[in-house]
């Protein structure tokens, strides 16, 4: 269990001074667990040869992100996993095979020790899964107070293939929307996990990487023309960017988008919209029409895409925007959040 | 989803849309211009825009989005004087959600929250009152708002709080009261409706007796609506039946949770709480009289208006903002002068753009159609 310590070691400010104490925690601990040899050479990089890369395409694709979840361990993961799944994902979604991983750590004062090792195990295990490697990284720490128990940073760097251009202008009339899964399980997780509501579902988050799914997909239909993952901002957050970019119109079925149970009651109660809730495993592809049954096909014979769906379509007008068809027979605009979402309050 | 699917059903959708098809052709109104109804409840105007159904709709019925939405409703003076609380050295202010963005004449509870006030999002002001219980050393604040449906739980904190002498506990009161406001809004001279939809959660709290003014005296029929999109269109149904039939009554459409009698429990706490103020200042409407509700006497020690002093200051509305006529369904929301330019969801500048329930939100955020707006059907009365 990650969130239980079984000596009562802290990080103190020594562990981030420079010294002894930094290179212990280092050469003791972030090293073994992550355990590959360019890591081990303890250089201030990590020295890549290129040659290596250029088996897997053309392109290198580089992409970062910061993670301050709380709380840091939650149904279905825990901010270690989801530091490599994120920034795997970000790579993947490109087309991109995912290769190399940094792990820049900020870690507060008082910070058990003990759950350090846990969430550092936890990356290692993630990056296995993801055939990644976290061959760089840097570590401080801050006093009490001026971060939240631990924040991490990843950078990552993959290489994409040949012949494959992803873009969100590249939506076009008559495309299709698919997407790999249940959507809204991270988010509603993370708000149950945080235990403020005195509310309890089954809801695990989905955190998973989803390189091999996008290669698998790829296999299928290179022409894949547009591919984010949803994360913050959910589903609608991302049919916006491509409906902006691409400048068209994106129209999705509610009945097709697949939504749990759990997570739609979770929503009735907190009057939440599911459309804009977190995903942390979820990808959304636009790809041309006549390719979409064959791929939706092949996406569930794929772990990560048992229920894979296409929810909606591409059209031209109202250039821009995207409507949402109801279950109940009406359509309704879905537009980009302005902030966070606030529950109602009756 | 069980018992909300079936509330959902599109086919039972159709049915009734044919029948409101039907219905229309009979009511004579309808050959000039068409019919407004007015939903009281910002949990409608949301029901109505998440679902489409005002396009569902025969164009001859239209919605006027009415006043129910409580956050959009509190002038901006009571939001600064709500921030100055938090702001108090050792105050922790705790309320709903969607309060936290309601804008006072500077800033919001958010951004209060951003400099370093302790501000809290809770569920229910009992979830306030054991934040209380949990911090002794400091003095949680419950911002109390909401009409009807909001009171009992605020009045039965106030009371639990008193029976276990928690006294470091207190609510800044904004509690509303829907009927005073629905009879300033037919007592406008520039309103012009043919009936209402009767907020369904008040309801359930006063009943369907304080309603029957609206059809004695104003001669409109009301029927007193569920939230989830069947129960709206069956309301709607309802209301243009009595319209068809020349029928002027308080129909009660919510039956599965609005008692005639309301719920005399929470109605005996609302009543042993609170008393009703002179007249409260309503954000877009003004001053309306007997239409906000205080701490009575005998709980001043868990008053917060009483117990802390407070800048108090009356703050106008922006002279540009026309939530008063978008309430009294005058003009529609995108027919203001700073609908989507100057007032946003990002940067409301009136009342109606904060909350999700409120009327400009829903059309900014689940779609206006311009070109309905372009050829308006109804004439600046």
């Amino acid at each position: 269990m990650l969130n239980s310590t079984t000596n009562d070691q802290r990080i103190t400010l020594a562990h981030g001074s420079g010294g002894k104490a930094m290179r212990d925690l280092i050469q003791k601990l972030l090293v073994p667990t992550f355990n590959n040899p360019i890591l081990d050479t303890l250089e201030d990089q990590a020295t890549i040869p290129l040659g290596q890369l250029l088996q897997y395409g053309d392109r290198l694709a580089f992409t970062t992100d910061s993670y301050v979840v709380d709380p840091l361990v939650f149904p279905g993961g825990n901010i270690g996993e989801l530091a490599v799944n994120g920034t795997v994902n970000d790579l993947a979604v490109s087309g991109a095979r995912p290769l190399f991983l940094s792990c820049g750590l900020v870690i507060e004062e008082g910070f058990p020790l003990e759950t350090l090792a846990l969430i550092a195990s936890a990356m290692k295990q993630a990056a296995d899964r993801a055939g990644v490697s976290i061959v760089t990284g840097d570590t401080k720490v801050v006093e009490k107070g001026s971060a939240d128990k631990v924040f991490i940073n990843t950078a990552g760097i993959g290489v994409i293939r040949e012949g494959v251009a992803i873009a969100a202008t590249k939506a076009q009339s008559g495309d299709a929307i698919i997407t790999n899964g249940f959507i809204g399980d991270h988010g509603v997780a993370i708000l149950l996990a945080r235990n403020e509501l005195a509310l309890e579902a089954d809801v695990q988050s989905d955190t998973q990487p989803v390189h091999d799914l996008v290669s698998h997909m790829l296999d299928v239909c290179s022409q894949i023309h547009c591919l984010r993952d949803a994360t913050r901002g959910g589903l609608a957050t991302v049919l916006n960017e491509f409906a902006s970019a691409s400048n068209v119109s994106i129209q999705i079925n509610e009945p097709h988008v697949p939504i749990r149970e759990s997570v739609r009651g979770a929503c009735e109660i907190l009057g939440l919209d599911p459309l804009y809730l977190a995903n942390e495993g979820k990808i959304v592809a636009v790809v041309p029409s006549e390719n979409a049954h064959e791929l939706v096909e092949a996406m569930r014979d794929h772990p990560l895409g048992k229920d894979s769906a296409i929810i909606g379509r591409v059209k031209a007008s109202p250039a821009g925007t995207v409507m949402l068809a109801t279950t109940f027979g009406g359509t309704r605009i879905v537009d980009t959040l302005v902030g966070d979402q606030l529950p109602r309050i009756c | 989803m069980k018992f909300v699917d079936e509330f959902r059903d599109p086919q039972k959708a159709q049915i009734l849309l044919q029948e409101i098809e039907g219905l229309v052709k009979r009511i004579p109104v309808c050959r000039d211009r068409p019919i407004w109804i007015m939903e009281v409840c910002g949990g409608h105007t949301h029901t109505i825009f998440r679902y489409g159904l005002n396009k569902m709709l025969p164009k001859e019925v239209e919605f006027i989005h009415g006043p129910g939405c409580p956050v959009c409703v509190l002038p901006r003076g009571r939001v600064d004087d709500c921030i100055a609380l938090a702001e108090r050295d050792g105050v922790m202010m705790t309320t709903f959600g969607d309060a936290m963005r309601v804008t006072g004449s500077k800033k919001n509870l958010l951004q209060a929250k951003a400099e370093g006030a302790d501000v809290r999002m809770v569920y229910s002001p009992l979830d306030a009152l054991n934040l209380a219980r949990m911090n002794p050393d400091k003095e949680v604040v419950f911002f109390g708002l909401g009409f009807e449906t909001t009171m009992p739980s605020t009045a039965l904190t106030l009371l639990q709080a008193k029976q276990e002498g928690i006294n470091n506990f207190s609510i800044f009161c904004n509690h509303i009261t829907i009927i005073p406001t629905i009879k300033a809004i037919l007592d406008s001279p520039d309103l012009q409706l043919d009936g209402f939809l009767g907020p369904g959660h008040v309801s359930m709290v006063i009943g369907t007796e304080p309603y029957s003014f609206i059809a004695r005296y104003y001669r409109k029929p009301i029927t007193i609506a569920g939230f989830e999109p069947l129960d709206i269109l069956q309301s709607v149904w309802m209301v243009l039946k009595q319209l068809a039939e020349g029928r002027c009554e308080v129909e009660n459409q919510y039956t599965r949770i609005v008692p005639p009698d309301g719920n005399t429990q929470a109605l005996q706490a609302i009543q042993t709480v609170f008393e009703l103020r002179e007249f409260f200042e309503w954000r877009g409407l003004g001053s309306i009289d007997h239409s906000g509700v205080r701490v009575r006497e005998e709980f001043s020690a868990f008053d917060a208006e009483r117990k802390f002093p407070l800048p108090n200051l009356k703050i106008a509305d922006p002279t540009s903002c026309q939530c008063g006529e978008v309430l009294k369904g005058v003009i529609k929301p995108s027919q203001c002068k700073v609908f989507g330019t100057a007032c946003t969801p990002q940067n409301p500048l009136g009342a109606l753009m904060v909350s999700t329930e409120g009327a400009c939100a829903a059309y900014y955020n689940y779609g206006w159609i311009p070109e309905e707006d372009l050829h308006p059907a109804r004439s600046l009365v």
